[in-house]
């Protein structure tokens, strides 16, 4: 870092122009010419927008990273810090001013936005409760599990088969499902968790091809590559279908003229309120006794042992609640779909979710959150590009590895205030 | 059982595939006593320790623990096999059952043997508070709803634990850097807050792998010190296991030699100085021949 202080106006506007030069050189021949059949127009005033923006913005950031606050910024940038570190016990997170705004922004959205919007949002959120739940076996547990999409697939099929053979609803089985995903998670964690890290991965790898396969090939039961469809959610009955079965339909009972973005948006502000309660859960865990037993196993396990903790029951918690949270985003997920079928359950959504965990930052939660909308909304919005969609997804991976390799939020621990200490 | 002696070891045997680690290695430790266990590099030291602290299954012989309300099989809370017995006593093999499905070496700890580690294993990522609160996961509240609706009384045993947290950071001297990060810590401040974390965990008998290796002669010194605070005013045993002579002679009330995985020496450090057996260990003597410190 230099040490001299003041801003040198004149290297900034040699940045300037260097790099309204590159901008010209790039943008030129791109923008600025239109073919037109044989002919060609130029488009001088778009070339020169374009590189004035160029220019604007190279001198603000020039100007900004010779201030204080941006030589800080950059030093913080630059040095490779560990990522964890420990607040002072008395720091107050600006969050708490943040997530109001959010809950409320939330709330609004749905009335607001249109439905194609309500639907990315919806699946996003879904990608949030996965990460969530997958967050706590790898990134606060340590344990490398390739084979989620196995949980998720449970909670999506238990609602369609559990419509089409029990007659049970939304509402029955969202407990419901949370509940078999977490039992799958314990019979199938209980024998395996005594492994490590490498050989835990190949058997959960296993478990998620297993699910699938057995969805595949089990046509009698689960109508194989055919798929089923999975109910609505209700309002105490009222159906959001345009016309009902049994009983008057949501619209009708309000008088309302039928529109399909009725179900996203029930869908959707159910969805919403279910993650802010598995992300309020997630935090409170992070400061139990349970979530700190996680994370000392993750750190080391000989030590946990050491200290009287059982490793197999810490792990065998940590994969039940994530594979229950992961079963609760299968229920939304069919009812969101309103059909499941094994195709959306290969390893690459495995990889996806566990591509969000990592990304996020190990342990983090509004890291997982903002990780989970990035890779499900930018597809979105890069349709043009879906070709490109997976190439675009390794590249990314790729840069935040050499970049940032803990993830895109740095993770904090609490602090505490020093007390006096007593002995029993 | 023997309310005297807290820890029994008789004719401890561990196999390492064809490498005999430990033959036959039989000693007791006194309850409230400071007790070191010395030999040459090899020796077979830190395999006993493995042993008494359930890291490693022995191959034969037997450990008996006597703390806490009843004695406890370190052999037995690992697993045992299952023996022609069991078939006529269902209890004893529903036990064995038992053990060998939830059992292993946090049994051990949880009947009152606490241990530290010869590399320092601490939880590095995690403030130096958390690493003691780990340690105390057997004594808070550990429901889930309780902590999930952050009840009253989860927050009382929450504060408790912490107010405890802080007593031992007292006690080894880094109040001051309790909301560092462990791995942060020095090598020194690392030892000490190993040993609190153990500590922490209500043993009655600590074992400390080599609590001095790496230390400073003025940081040994006030180890030396801190370990007969443990054992003065928190009624807790010391079983180390130690390469600095001065530190041991110093400190412990009773010593146990060992070399090629046999006991060749029990008693004071008095008695220890002056034995052949073990002076010729050390040096290297050749067999008949007289030596003397």
């Amino acid at each position: 870092m230099s040490q001299e202080t003041g801003i040198n106006i004149g290297s900034s506007i040699k940045d300037t122009i260097i790099a309204g030069l590159l901008a010209l050189i790039v943008f030129g021949p791109v923008v600025g010419v239109l073919l037109d059949g044989y002919e060609f127009i130029a488009r001088i005033d778009d070339v020169v927008w374009i590189v004035a923006i160029v220019m604007a913005g190279r001198f603000a950031i020039s100007v900004f990273v010779q201030t204080e606050s941006g030589k800080k910024f950059v030093y913080r940038q630059l040095t490779k810090e560990d990522g964890v570190s420990v607040t002072a016990p008395d720091y107050k997170s600006k969050m708490r001013y943040i997530i109001p705004i959010v809950i409320v922004i939330g709330l609004i959205a749905p009335f607001i936005a249109s439905k194609y919007v309500l639907t990315v949002v919806i699946l996003g959120l879904i990608y949030v409760l996965l990460g969530l739940g997958l967050n706590i076996v790898v990134g606060l547990a340590g344990l490398l599990d390739l084979g989620f999409v196995g949980f998720y697939a449970i909670g999506a099929y238990g609602l369609a088969l559990g419509y089409e053979y029990l007659g049970l609803g939304f509402w029955s089985m969202l407990p419901l499902a949370a509940i078999m995903a977490g039992v799958a998670g314990a019979v199938l964690g209980f024998p395996v968790l005594r492994m490590h890290g490498d050989y835990l991965a190949i058997v959960t790898l296993g478990f998620g091809e297993i699910i699938r396969l057995v969805l595949t090939n089990w046509t009698e039961f689960t109508h194989g590559p055919n798929g089923v469809s999975a109910p609505l959610p209700t309002l105490f009955g009222l159906e959001f279908k345009r016309r009902s079965s049994d009983g008057t339909p949501f619209h009708e009972f309000f008088g309302l003229s039928y529109d399909s973005a009725f179900k996203y948006i029930f869908i959707y502000l159910v969805l919403f309120l279910v993650v802010l309660a598995v992300l309020y859960v997630k935090h409170r865990l992070t400061r139990m006794p349970i979530g700190r037993a996680w994370e000392a196993l993750r750190e080391d396990e000989i030590a946990c042992r050491s200290l009287g903790l059982n490793h197999v029951l810490v792990k065998l918690s940590a994969f039940t609640l994530g594979a229950s949270t992961g079963g609760i985003a299968g229920v939304f997920f069919a009812t969101y779909q309103g059909f499941v079928n094994p195709s959306s359950f290969t390893f690459f959504e495995s990889a996806l979710i566990l591509a969000i965990v990592v990304l996020g930052g190990m342990g983090s939660t509004l890291g997982v959150v903002i990780a989970a909308f990035v890779l499900t909304v930018a597809p979105e919005m890069l349709r043009e590009f879906a070709d490109y969609r997976v190439l675009m997804f390794g590249i990314l991976m790729v840069v935040m590895m050499i970049w940032k390799p803990r993830g895109l939020v740095r993770v904090t621990r609490k602090g505490f205030a020093t007390r006096k200490g007593v002995m029993k | 059982m023997s309310q005297e002696n807290i820890l029994e070891i008789e004719n401890l045997v561990m196999h390492f595939g064809g490498i005999k680690a430990l033959n036959d290695v039989t000693f007791d430790i006194k309850r409230g006593s400071v007790s070191a266990l010395i030999g040459p590099n090899g020796a077979g030291k830190t395999t006993v320790f493995n042993c008494l602290t359930g890291f490693y299954k022995a191959t034969g012989g037997g450990i008996m623990l006597n703390a806490g309300d009843k004695p406890t099989s370190v052999i037995k809370v690992l697993g045992e096999k299952f023996k022609g017995s069991d078939l006529v006593s269902p209890a004893a093999f529903f036990e064995r059952v038992k053990y060998k499905m939830f059992g292993g070496s946090h049994l051990v700890n949880r009947a009152g043997l606490a241990r530290t580690f010869q590399n320092i294993r601490l939880f590095k990522e995690m403030s130096v508070v958390e690493n003691l609160l780990v340690a105390q996961h057997m004594i808070v509240n550990r429901s889930m709803l309780a902590g999930i609706l952050n009840t009253e009384s989860y927050k009382k045993t929450e504060e408790e634990a912490l107010q405890r947290a802080f007593y031992w950071l007292e006690v080894v001297h880094l109040t001051e850097f309790a909301n560092r990060l462990a791995g942060e810590l020095s090598y020194g401040q690392q030892r000490r807050l190993e040993i609190a974390r153990a500590m922490c965990t209500n043993p009655e008998i600590i074992c400390l792998d080599e609590p001095a290796a790496g230390l400073n002669p003025s940081e040994t010194e006030a180890l030396a010190s801190m370990i007969r605070v443990l054992r003065d005013e928190h009624n807790t045993t010391v079983l180390l296991i130690e390469h600095d002579m001065g530190m041991v002679m110093n400190i412990s009330d009773y010593i146990v030699v060992l070399d090629h995985g046999e006991v060749i020496a029990k008693g004071g450090p008095e008695d220890i100085k002056s034995n052949p057996k073990v002076i010729a260990a050390y040096l290297g003597a050749e067999e008949g021949e007289d030596v003397t410190l």
